[in-house]
């Protein structure tokens, strides 16, 4: 497995600012994820995770300190250069899926690759592939509110990989899903994590944090433990 | 992302809605189709004026007695007598009138006309056989009034194609046959080629008799209530109009111009005034039309604000997959222009339809301009844009963040 971080953060903080009160977010956070690393972000309500969360997926600035994605410093970019930079690295999973109402699966995996430039038989074709890897073949052409939460979830994924994004970011990707249904989403980020792709998940679950491989407390606003348990 | 992507996307969208967009375009299609509607309608009534007073005759003069023109004189009502035959004679006669072609005295009174079992109320001119000439009337069949009908007060008369329609029926021909006026018997003895007009302008729609039949033995008066002068040429109108007026202060044995007993108007100061009048009129009818417009307008903004508020979560999404600012405003000024337009479009046939179907019922040219259409359907595009500009920047600025976890 490669080490080279796609990730690095060093002294990053986040302050929210309103008339009279100050509250800080995250304080002075350091770390670093490694290519092909499964990761999963925990910690109470609260604690800060959402907001790197945000930070992470380039939706938020930080207040101060560096965040590195892929060799390119994301601090300091403008909001369309960031939109660029979550198009091509950062493949969302929502908890509430986020699908576009009465669209197809197909278009709302197409759409990532829309705003790229991708052309459209090129898209389709790449759509078809990440909908079959998620095992979604048979559902193609299904309107988004004519699938099961398990489903929807499925098809953000697919929208996620369609970029071949440098890193996954998912934000408790099963919070919204049956259990049983919530098993194979957890299976399907295992099957991606072994072809070596990155991923990111925020989660106060602890049983699907331990499909993690690397687990990463915050609590508010520090990183209290950021322990490993890789098994080979 | 490709802009013919971004309308498809767009027309997707708002059919999802069909109500809604029907609302919202509906506005707009009562805007432009008031617009088209009105303003053919004003032009068309302009220029239909305009061909009616130009069929009245070339470089015509009119003169009338007692307008109430100087405010400090009180003008009694027989003022309006003071024009005479003589008046009339003098004008063609006059050695100081050099610029002079035709002269053509005229009484103008409205009787009930009965033949047979119909009668018809209808305008009774008494004439001169210039009035042929000067007013560019047609015999269809039979003659005019000619002088030594004049001379020896002939009861005959003369109609007009409208007349004959109402009192012996379509496409006869009562030559020969009589009239009867005010109990008095008239001969008819000619009819006129149709010239067309309408309403209170149907010159059609008139009978002609000597005029000195019509003074004595109809109206009992001596004086006429109009003289229409021909001039030589369009270039010498104004000074026909100063010889003309001289000689009749000088006849009416007034020294100031100010209290003149008559006016006398050229067929273009007609022509203006009515122009001014219908010219006012279609811009009025316009500028109400705009105003629905501009309501129109302000709907599409209502619901374009509406719509970006409802999709908050939609365009967090977008933004956080890739969509740059330049995307979505342009998403949302496709979408409020594609209602707007199409909106114009439907509004355009409608407005024509409209102002067709008027100007049948209204028996008048409608006047639809390319220009018009063109202008209308441009306009419809810009308050889309103008409109939508607002919808469309507030949806940029949303913070993917925000939008995202808005409920």
């Amino acid at each position: 497995m490669k080490s080279s971080p796609v990730i690095t953060i060093s002294h990053l903080s986040k302050i929210y600012k309103t008339d009279t009160i100050e509250t800080i977010a995250l304080s002075d956070i350091s770390f670093q994820v490694n290519q092909g690393e499964f990761v999963a972000i925990m910690g109470p309500s609260g604690s800060g995770k959402s907001t790197l969360m945000h930070i992470l997926g380039a939706l938020d600035q930080p207040t101060a300190g560096s965040y590195i994605l892929d060799g390119q410093n994301v601090e300091s970019l403008s909001d369309d250069d960031l939109a660029v930079v979550r198009n091509k690295k950062i493949g969302f999973v929502f908890q509430a899926y986020n699908l576009l109402p009465r669209t197809t699966a197909l278009k709302n995996v197409m759409l990532p690759m829309s705003y790229a430039g991708i052309d459209s038989s090129q898209r389709e074709q790449r759509a078809l592939k990440m909908l079959e890897i998620v095992g979604l073949s048979d559902r193609t052409q299904h309107l988004s509110n004519q699938l099961s939460g398990g489903q929807q979830q499925r098809v953000a994924i697919a929208r996620a990989l369609s970029m071949n994004p440098k890193i996954i970011l998912a934000d408790e990707p099963t919070g919204n899903i049956a259990t049983h249904q919530a098993e194979e989403i957890m299976k399907i980020f295992e099957h991606l994590h072994q072809e070596g792709r990155t991923i990111i998940m925020i989660t106060h679950e602890e049983d699907i944090a331990a499909h993690a491989k690397r687990i990463i407390v915050i609590r508010d606003g520090h990183i209290t433990e950021d322990k490993k348990h890789e098994i080979n | 992302m490709k802009l013919i992507e971004i309308i498809k996307e767009s027309l997707g969208t708002l059919m999802l809605n069909k109500m809604r967009t029907g609302l919202a375009a509906l506005g707009i299609i009562i805007g432009i189709g008031s617009v088209i509607a009105l303003i053919s309608i004003g032009q068309g009534s302009q220029k239909s004026v305009e061909t009616q007073i130009q069929s009245l005759g070339a470089n015509l003069l009119t003169i009338q007695p007692g307008s109430v023109r100087n405010s400090n004189v009180r003008q009694a009502p027989g003022s309006n007598t003071t024009l005479t035959l003589e008046d009339a004679k003098a004008i063609s006669t006059s050695s100081t009138i050099t610029t002079v072609s035709s002269v053509s005295p005229e009484l103008s009174r409205r009787y009930q006309v009965i033949a047979g079992k119909n009668n018809t109320n209808t305008q009774i001119v008494g004439v001169y056989p210039e009035y042929l000439g000067i007013h560019k009337v047609e015999m269809d069949s039979g003659n005019f009034i000619s002088l030594s009908e004049i001379d020896s007060l002939a009861k005959v008369v003369v109609l007009g194609p409208t007349v004959v329609t109402d009192l012996f029926g379509e496409g006869s021909q009562p030559i020969g046959q009589s009239v009867r006026i005010n109990k008095l018997s008239f001969r008819i003895i000619g009819i006129t080629k149709a010239k067309g007009g309408s309403g209170f302008n149907n010159q059609d729609d008139q009978i002609f008799m000597p005029l000195s039949t019509a003074q004595k033995q109809l109206a009992g008066v001596d004086y006429i209530s109009s003289i229409s002068v021909e001039a030589q040429s369009k270039e010498v109108m104004t000074e026909a109009q100063n010889q003309i007026g001289y000689l009749l202060l000088d006849r009416h044995k007034l020294s100031d111009p100010a209290l003149a007993d008559f006016s006398i108007m050229s067929q273009n100061d007609i022509l203006d005034t009515a122009s001014q009048i219908t010219g006012t009129f279609t811009t009025l009818l316009g500028g109400i039309a705009a105003i629905s417009l501009l309501v129109g307008g302000i709907g599409i903004m209502n619901i374009m604000l509406v719509t970006v508020t409802e999709r908050t979560r939609e365009i967090g999404l977008r933004k956080a997959l890739g969509a740059k600012r330049k995307t979505i405003i342009t998403q949302f000024l496709v979408e409020s222009v594609i209602l707007t337009f199409f909106g114009g479009i439907i509004g355009m046939v409608l407005g024509i339809g409209t102002s067709l179907i008027l100007s049948k019922l209204l028996s008048f040219p409608s006047a639809i301009s390319v220009s018009s259409v063109v202008l209308a359907i441009g306009v419809s595009g810009i308050i889309g844009m103008v409109f939508g500009w607002y919808p469309a920047q507030r949806a940029a600025r949303l913070q993917p963040i925000e939008a995202l976890r808005y409920e």
